[in-house]
């Protein structure tokens, strides 16, 4: 037995070898290497199932349809389990293979990756999540978030609280229901802000990790406080617990509204289902649904390879958000090649790609970005879709919650 | 390590005891030395050098959860708590008053000890799984104090940006230079841990793990001895920390959070406990796993399913291939690689005339 053993585990590290470098050594000329950090099995797995699949369907769509500018697209998918050591080294192998950009996943991961990305000149997105002061692209040359960040998403959600509340927060009582952990506590400094602007009452109540035990947290909200308005800045699998306990405390759910990580059709059904969930306000970056042309172009693709189309299209706000994530990546490199009259593009290239995105909206998928040197976040636009009738239902167009408060703390953020 | 003998000539304690029982030993450890400090930097590429970097790290770590679990027979599972608290203090001295490596890493190390010999304190009184509960405490309670105060994790966001470190001038920065910046001071933790481990305190630490009323009674201090096990332990989770804050540039909570502490668990236990050796070969197995089964799913996948089927096979059987793979080591040699390396050295000792 220990034999065998022995001798597998050579064979095993031999045949990885030999694969390894049969595998580098094929490289082509006219493709270009975007690599894609994702998380399929880790702590947001409930996200990277339906994201992940996005992008890889996007660039497939792309690439049938004859690449961008004679180049083809490899998306290099490695999956880190949401830890930091496999993104590092996942990190480093894109670097080799000579990827242009980078796709990464998670705020820890961003973070661990910015000095390196800088030091290499590589851009590396980073939508809905990561550092907000990471917009200032000054700072941060080579971070972009190209999403709404955690700022601009709690703007947008006091701005919407103020339209529904009638164009007047004074006086009024708001509740911010917070996962405990940085991302959760990344908007209190805008909330507290814009309290100092609107005049409004701020509570926070922090859930803390794993954030699936909120009951006296609701009770508090739903019996004692009774606010006028819920912010709900929760994840995984605590949206879903937020809806539900809310709904049996008997505080109404349209009014409350959850931010990006508290918005998926996941969540909804997690919570038991879309009847519990009636009136829940979702704010989104990117659209939400099956109405986007780009979506029937996939669906035609597999149609047309006599395939159905993949299960995870069901799940329309993350498989749109990974489209999102597709679709700006390469517009970047496109951006790149038109710049360099149809030469391979490097990572300042792309850089330079990504800072000069305008105009691009893939049929209302996308918002109207404006990725500029200086500002690396593109607007922070979402939209506001309600629960209603058993699917998302529009509310309003693409807006920005306060952008000159934002403005003004963005470039204070050293 | 590498090395075969004839029969056995010991005539003294003192060779038997040797560092070096045989003239082949130490040219052995030299033949590696120089393997992974001039050949396998001039011949491996960065993406290769960086793979060597975790593991570097990881072994770093690993040796110090080995003093503790392996050496006194405490367990503990917040060793990634003891990790932060050497981040943080070493990011804090670098960002605050601008602290050189050379004062960042000891004092990031003796931070964790301190606060690590705290946490021994309940180790004293009760044992098992009730210490490995006390621990897990220890590891919530680090986490939820970084996450909070903000003196500590430098504001909302609990991380803080440090700059790469500089010897002489030179600023590390390529995955070769930090390579030849962490090989440092792994080499001067190997060495350290087998001088205590050899020395008075490691039978001590022994003696303790066996049976510690009858180490009691033979006149060892358990109080002693078992905060020093919790200190020396912690001191090398935090030097652990600060060379990840340094290789990374930031320090993180999220970098040092519970499954952290379990990973660092299950190196110790694949390499073998209470063993030098083991603790690296157990972080190199723990670390290299994934990364080879990627490797080899990636290489043969594609004969049998479409790339969008095998990105969704790919982690999940490696998740699977992992999970397997542990149980399948457990079984087979529960004492762990450390062990199965001793098993293959002693096959071909007397090879090929075994008896």
């Amino acid at each position: 037995m220990r034999r065998i053993s022995a001798a597998g585990s050579v064979l095993a590290a031999g045949a990885a070898i030999g694969l390894w470098f049969a595998g580098t050594a094929g490289a082509q000329q006219k493709e270009v290497l975007i690599g894609d950090q994702c998380d399929r099995t880790g702590a947001t797995q409930i996200v990277g199932v339906h994201l992940c699949p996005a992008i890889q369907d996007y660039i497939s769509l792309i690439n049938s349809k004859g690449g961008i500018e004679g180049y083809k697209i490899i998306a290099r998918e490695i999956d880190h389990e949401y830890k930091v050591p496999p993104a590092m080294e996942s990190y480093e192998l894109f670097k080799r293979d000579g990827a242009v950009s980078i796709m990464v996943y998670g705020t820890p991961q961003i973070q661990a990756l910015t000095q390196k990305l800088t030091e290499d000149k590589i851009p590396g997105t980073s939508p809905g999540f990561g550092t907000a002061a990471a917009a200032n692209g000054t700072r941060y040359p080579y971070i972009f978030p190209i999403a709404a960040t955690y700022w601009s998403q709690g703007a947008a959600a006091i701005q919407f609280i103020k339209k529904q509340l009638g164009g007047n927060l004074a006086g009024k009582k708001i509740a911010y229901v917070f996962y405990d952990n940085p991302a959760g506590r990344e908007p209190l400094p805008i909330l507290e802000d814009l309290q100092k602007i609107e005049k409004f009452e701020l509570r926070t109540f922090a859930v803390p990790p794993p954030g699936v035990e909120m009951g006296a947290q609701v009770l508090d909200i739903a019996q004692r406080y009774r606010p006028d308005f819920v912010i709900s800045h929760l994840f995984g699998r605590s949206p879903s617990v937020a809806i539900k306990e809310l709904k049996r405390a008997g505080y109404p759910l349209s009014k409350v509204i959850g931010l990006v990580w508290a918005s998926a059709e996941a969540d909804i059904e997690a919570a038991g289902g879309w009847a519990v969930a009636e009136g829940y306000h979702t704010l989104q970056f990117a659209g939400v649904g099956d109405d986007y042309p780009v979506r029937k172009e996939i669906v035609a693709m597999y149609k047309a390879q006599g395939k159905e189309p993949p299960k995870e299209m069901a799940s329309t706000v993350y498989y749109n958000r990974g489209l999102l994530i597709a679709a700006i990546h390469i517009e970047a490199i496109r951006n790149a090649i038109k710049a360099k009259g149809g030469a391979k593009p490097t990572g300042e290239d792309v850089r330079k790609g990504f800072e000069s995105i305008k105009d691009f909206t893939l049929g209302g998928l996308v918002p109207p970005l404006q990725v500029t040197p200086t500002n690396h976040e593109g607007g922070g636009w979402v939209q506001i879709f309600q629960v209603k009738g058993g699917k998302f239902v529009k509310e309003t167009e693409w807006f920005r919650g306060y952008p000159e408060v934002l403005a003004k703390a963005v470039a204070a953020a050293e | 390590m590498f090395y075969r003998e004839s029969g056995v000539f010991k005539t003294t304690y003192a060779t038997d005891m040797a560092l070096y029982p045989l003239p082949i030993t130490k040219w052995a450890v030299a033949a590696m030395a120089v393997l992974f400090i001039v050949i396998a930097p001039l011949t491996l590429g960065e993406y290769l050098i960086s793979i060597l970097n975790l593991i570097l790290i990881a072994s770093v770590g690993a040796l110090g959860l080995n003093i503790l679990v392996g050496y006194t027979g405490q367990v503990s599972i917040g060793h990634a708590a003891f990790m932060s608290v050497g981040a943080y203090t070493a990011a804090n001295l670098i960002m605050r008053v601008g602290a050189p490596f050379w004062v960042a890493v000891p004092a990031g190390g003796l931070m964790a000890a301190l606060i690590g010999a705290i946490v021994g304190i309940p180790s004293l009184r009760i044992k098992g799984l009730y210490l490995a509960i006390a621990t897990l405490a220890a590891q919530l309670i680090i986490e939820w104090t970084i996450n909070h105060v903000s003196w500590i994790s430098g504001g909302v966001q609990a991380s803080i940006e440090v700059p790469r470190p500089s010897v002489f001038g030179i600023v590390l920065k390529s995955q070769t230079q930090l390579y030849f910046f962490l090989m440092f001071f792994l080499v001067l933790a190997i060495v350290a841990m087998q001088n205590i481990v050899r020395g008075r305190i490691g039978r001590a630490f022994v003696a303790v793990r066996d049976h510690d009323t009858a180490a009691e009674i033979i006149g060892i201090n358990i109080f002693r001895y078992k905060l020093l096990a919790f200190a020396i332990s912690s001191f090398y989770a935090g030097v652990t920390g600060v060379l990840y804050t340094y290789y990374l540039g930031i320090a993180n909570y999220e970098q040092f959070q519970i499954n952290v502490s379990i990973d660092y668990l299950a190196m110790i236990i694949i390499g073998g406990l209470g063993s030098v050796l083991g603790s690296i070969l157990g972080a190199t197995f723990v670390t290299l796993l994934p990364i080879v089964t990627r490797w080899v799913l990636e290489g043969m996948g594609g004969l049998l399913f479409s790339t969008s089927e095998l990105l969704n096979i790919i982690p999940n059987l490696r998740l699977v291939i992992f999970g397997g793979l542990i149980v399948l080591f457990l079984v087979v040699e529960p004492e762990g690689l450390n062990r199965l390396w001793g098993n293959i050295r002693n096959y071909f000792r007397m090879w090929p005339f075994s008896y």
